[in-house]
């Protein structure tokens, strides 16, 4: 009988023990974090390079931007008009967003690409993509005072929506990024899984 | 084809019609409304400007469907006899010159004061920036917004 009762508290206690560890470490083993039992350093920075080759192009950047006006074109140049993020990423007054680009591309050479919600980040969380280093996307990216409360999972998530997808369907003569979508999105889970180290 | 249910100036309005078709096309040639203009039609001068539910959009790439279920303001719709006061405004600044991008470019001042009530010179620029007019009649629009502001402010004030 007390063998049965050792063995019952043992196993609650070794139950409790496995239940504390996995509050402990919480989203980041969902999120292949850094505490990750799959951790690899250089593969993870092999991986983020490889992601950096889209997140650095200018259908990315664009909507990035370091100051307060979109950009546009092969070459980021600001945006036609005095065009701005505005209070809330969605433009100023008379020219948001949403006056010009519709929900898919506008048809004709130079009319107004489109997707679903087109917006720019807002003027408190600016995820400035523009002139960043690899390793300083990188550490943006994982932090959450910085990439809009996201862990890495929800930023993976973003990059399933129709904005960002949009990028391989840019329309007219723009061109489409650097990788296809599927080895981007691979790329970036790549990274994420291995421990999301970043380059040096 | 599709059928569309929308208000415009007020009206209802059910038309079957492609659903893609633009909405400046939708307005001047089912509606008969001439009012708003054809400039570009890739959304670059603003000309096409009219209100969906309150807010500026460009008539020349906004599909008709994207109106369906919503209310559409033109030029024609702010007045029956030119008695907006912005359009009041513009006339006390004799604005304008060939005319052709006024109905844009009222629209564009009305959708501003509307979020602006008391807009500066640098809000008006930046707002009204992406209204081209060929006959450079920039200074006059800026007067004219500032006088339209300052009647809707006496107005309210009634």
């Amino acid at each position: 009988m007390s063998n049965k009762k050792n063995i019952l508290r043992l196993s609650v206690i070794g139950a409790a023990l496995l239940f504390y560890a996995a509050l402990a470490s919480g989203n980041r083993i969902n999120a292949g974090g850094e505490n990750s039992p799959k951790t690899d350093d250089a593969k993870a920075r092999a991986a983020f390079l490889e992601s950096y080759k889209v997140f650095s192009s200018a259908r990315c950047v664009n909507c990035h931007p370091g100051g307060d006006r979109p950009l546009q074109g092969e070459n980021s140049q600001p945006h036609a008009f005095l065009v701005e993020r505005g209070a809330d990423g969605k433009g100023f007054a008379a020219l948001n967003c949403s006056a010009c680009h519709q929900d898919k591309n506008s048809p004709g050479m130079h009319a107004p690409p489109g997707a679903e919600d087109w917006h720019l980040p807002p003027p408190e969380m600016k995820m400035t993509f523009e002139n960043k280093t690899a390793k300083e996307l990188c550490e943006q990216l994982k932090n959450p005072k910085l990439n809009g409360g996201r862990n890495l999972r929800e930023v993976a998530d973003h990059l399933g929506t129709g904005l960002v997808r949009w990028a391989w369907n840019p329309g007219g003569n723009r061109q489409k990024p650097p990788l296809e979508y599927e080895e981007f999105v691979e790329s970036f889970e790549t990274w994420r899984d291995s421990g999301a180290a970043c380059p040096e | 084809m599709k059928k569309i249910n929308l208000t415009v100036n007020e009206k209802a309005v059910s038309i079957e019609t492609d659903e893609e078709k633009p909405l400046l096309w939708f307005l001047r040639e089912d509606l008969n409304l001439t009012g708003t203009k054809y400039g570009c039609g890739i959304a670059q001068c603003g000309a096409c400007t009219v209100h969906l539910d309150g807010s500026a959009v460009r008539s020349c790439v906004t599909p008709v469907v994207r109106a369906d279920g919503k209310k559409v303001t033109t030029i024609e719709g702010l007045s029956k006899n030119a008695s907006h006061p912005v359009q009041r405004a513009w006339l006390a600044e004799q604005v304008a010159q060939c005319g052709y991008c006024q109905p844009g470019q009222i629209m564009s001042a009305i959708n501003l004061l509307a979020k602006i009530p008391h807009p500066t010179d640098a809000e008006i620029d930046r707002a009204m920036s992406g209204n081209l007019c060929r006959c450079g009649t920039y200074v006059r629009i800026r007067k004219a917004v500032h006088r339209a502001a300052a009647a809707i402010d006496e107005r309210e004030k009634k």
